[in-house]
């Protein structure tokens, strides 16, 4: 059996007429954790969104594969119905949205099965409490006057709900106190098992404390420099990035 | 990524709402507007002398107006061109198997009758000009609850409708409010005594079927001390080539501690010029609550005033406009506080897409006397691409200091980020939009009554279908 759920070769993207990936490779297996770090602007949050198939960034070189199939000119939606997801660095506010009828609706969608108002209701609360969020996120606005380390939350939330088979977490940890780092570990490694991978994208070094990554890359200017284990983070903490540049 | 598709469709089939039956009449008057029109009109519906001497005064004041030009171009409406008095081949009935099979299956479709079983105290329902269908039930009839016809009511209840009508909207006032007063044909009158609370909803509906016509329907609700009520209108019209007008007129007195919610859903076809006047008065204590949605015409001016002359009246306005392709709608609302501690609330939305224009335009006036007065002002709109355009027009003229007044005004476009990210959990493109606009409007739909809300939704995918790009 393949083990290998993404299959990055030699990825070229630009926005507008900048070119931002330079040529990135990257292989990820089921049951993998990923860590991705690198200075500002290097490219981590365009990795994430070329990946996604965001709209606004062109792919020029290079193939994505994921599940085995080349992905590269794949619609979002379709993306995420062959089990791709991803956390929002900054989540979208949809005003008249509940959470709970949102969710529901993406996972009928992902799914193509119906899912019972009341069966649904009961996973939803189930995660909820893994994640120690209050039930009446679920009746609230999606993301709408949530602060930032509840839409951190959010995002999590819907990742264990939706149960996708790659998770990119894009600077999820960012911006959050170290009790919310906490509780989105716990709700990322509940989640981590051997059928699905997770690429955490990141700059800081709390969330290591948490998760036990198998590979951590160094993302500098559009490329991966460097791939190791989690060695490689520990030195970044103490030396920085400098030596990459 | 995947080619987008763009398969707009300039005339939208809209399902049940553009079915045409074949055009049949009684009675109908030439095309134009004369006073030789207007009298056969009067004579038509054998009226007494004071309501004939009104139309042709009416008519007098309508020829003495300019055509109005601080609003939308009304250069392409043709009065001349205009079928302003249809008799449909029906007489009134309160019973849906006598009303002819045509027309009653165009109510059917429309789910009217279906309705009227479910969830409605009473119902009228109007075809071109005259009601075909008017019917209440017997609990209301026998708490003395009046539902009729105009042309009923003008029988019945002579003295209430002469004291009453076109005391609120004078043909004076506006133009077409003097079309009105010279060519009014139909529409409903609704009396509740004191102290009755009507506690489900009362539903008339409009609907014009001729092509090249006119609809003037008139709509008289007087709501007595203490009385309670909810009154829901809606229109429709099938898509003609030619330009339909509408200038109906609503009049609403809420007296001493009533409350009269009134609901319209106005879904004419795109060839229709929608000049509506609807004005309420609020006694002490009263309460009208306005709930507006506007989705078809071509072109609309709708403006419901209230007009808080008691001590503590109250007016809540909640609105709904969508503008589409061909479609020039100015929309909004007019309070004008008379009285101390009277409080407005307005809530406004509009959408606009493929090149539709949505307008928002407001009057607060406060009077001398209106200290202690509250008023909060919102509105919002969301444009669904860059063809499409949005504006608002607040007015405010406050003569008087001791007033709390808010006021919001928001603009905005759906947003490609919203869309990727409610993409990226596997909804479709076409989805995301829909459901962006859905929450747009939802604190709207849940004031509407249920079946509206329905409606509401269908309408917002049958606009939004094939309009990706």
């Amino acid at each position: 059996m393949n083990k290998k759920i993404l299959d990055i070769k030699n990825l070229r993207s630009k926005v507008d007429e900048t070119e931002i990936l330079k040529g990135l490779d990257l292989e990820m297996n089921k049951g993998e954790i990923h860590i991705m770090m690198g200075p500002n602007g290097a490219g981590k949050s365009t990795f994430a969104n070329v990946l996604m198939g965001h709209p606004k960034h062109e792919i020029i070189d290079g193939e994505i594969i994921f599940n085995d199939k080349i992905i590269n000119d794949l619609s979002v939606d379709k993306r995420a119905k062959e089990g791709m997801f991803l956390s929002f660095q900054y989540p979208e506010e949809i005003p008249g949205v509940t959470v709970e009828n949102f969710l529901r609706n993406a996972k009928m969608t992902l799914t193509g099965e119906n899912q019972g108002v009341f069966a649904f209701r009961k996973v939803l609360k189930e995660k909820m409490k893994l994640l120690e969020m209050d039930e009446s996120y679920a009746s609230r606005y999606l993301n709408q006057g949530f602060s930032g380390g509840e839409k951190k939350k959010n995002e999590i939330l819907q990742m264990v709900v939706l149960e996708p088979k790659l998770a990119i977490l894009d600077e999820t940890d960012s911006g959050l106190d170290i009790d919310a780092i906490r509780i989105v570990s716990n709700g990322v490694k509940a989640f981590s098992n051997d059928d699905n991978a997770i690429l955490v994208i990141t700059h800081y070094n709390k969330i290591l404390d948490y998760l036990e990554p198998d590979f951590v890359h160094i993302l500098v200017d559009g490329k991966i420099v460097k791939t190791g284990g989690i060695k490689l983070a520990r030195e970044i903490e103490e030396k920085g990035f400098e030596e990459f540049k | 990524m995947e080619k987008k598709k763009r398969t707009y469709i300039a005339d939208i089939q809209r399902g049940i709402y553009d079915q045409k039956n074949e055009f049949k009449y009684k009675y109908k008057s030439e095309k134009g507007l004369t006073s030789k029109i207007v009298k056969e009109i009067s004579r038509e519906k054998n009226e007494p002398q004071w309501m004939l001497d009104f139309r042709l005064k009416s008519l007098e004041i309508y020829n003495s107006k300019p055509v109005p030009t601080w609003g939308p171009d009304l250069s392409d409406l043709d009065i001349d061109n205009i079928v302003h008095y249809i008799r449909p081949d029906a007489d009134i009935s309160t019973d849906w198997d006598e009303v002819p099979e045509d027309i009653k299956k165009t109510f059917d479709s429309l789910g009217i009758p279906e309705a009227e079983k479910k969830s409605l105290a009473g119902v009228g329902a109007q075809y071109d000009s005259e009601i075909v269908y008017h019917n209440i039930k017997q609990e209301l009839v026998d708490q003395g609850v009046v539902y009729t016809d105009m042309e009923t009511a003008m029988k019945d209840y002579e003295d209430i409708v002469k004291e009453h009508f076109m005391k609120l909207v004078p043909p004076n006032d506006h133009k077409f409010a003097a079309l009105h007063g010279a060519v009014w044909s139909g529409g409903s009158f609704v009396y509740v005594p004191e102290g009755v609370k009507v506690d489900i909803p009362l539903q008339s509906y409009f609907r014009l079927n001729a092509p090249g016509a006119g609809q003037f329907e008139h709509t008289l609700i007087i709501v007595e001390k203490g009385a309670e009520v909810h009154f829901i209108e809606g229109c429709s019209a099938p898509k003609y080539s030619v330009n339909n007008l509408h200038a109906g007129c609503v009049e609403l007195f809420v007296k001493e501690d009533a409350r009269l919610r009134y609901s319209t859903i106005e879904n004419w076809s795109k060839n229709m010029y929608n000049l509506n006047t609807k004005r309420a008065v609020v006694d002490k204590n009263g309460t009208i609550e306005w709930v507006s949605g506007s989705f078809g015409s071509k072109v609309a001016m709708l403006y419901p005033m209230s007009i808080l002359r008691g001590e503590r009246a109250k007016a809540e306005f909640t609105g709904i406009t969508f503008a589409a392709n061909g479609q020039y709608l100015d929309t909004g609302s007019k309070v004008v506080h008379a009285a101390p501690y009277t409080t407005s609330n307005i809530n406004s939305k509009s959408i606009s897409k493929d090149g539709g224009y949505a307008l928002y335009r407001g009057l607060l006036r406060v009077a001398p006397n209106a200290h202690g007065s509250k008023s909060t002002v919102s509105c919002e709109s969301l444009m669904l691409d860059n063809e499409s355009n949005s504006d608002t027009i607040p007015i405010i003229d406050l003569k008087n200091d001791d007033i709390d007044i808010g006021h919001e005004a928001k603009i905005g476009r759906i947003s490609d980020e919203a869309i990727f990210y409610l993409m990226s959990r596997g909804i479709s493109e076409e989805e995301a939009k829909a459901m962006i606009v859905r929450g747009f409007v939802e604190p709207i739909a849940k004031e509407l009554p249920l079946e509206y809300a329905v409606e509401l939704n269908n309408l917002i995918k049958i606009e939004l279908e094939g309009t990706i790009g």
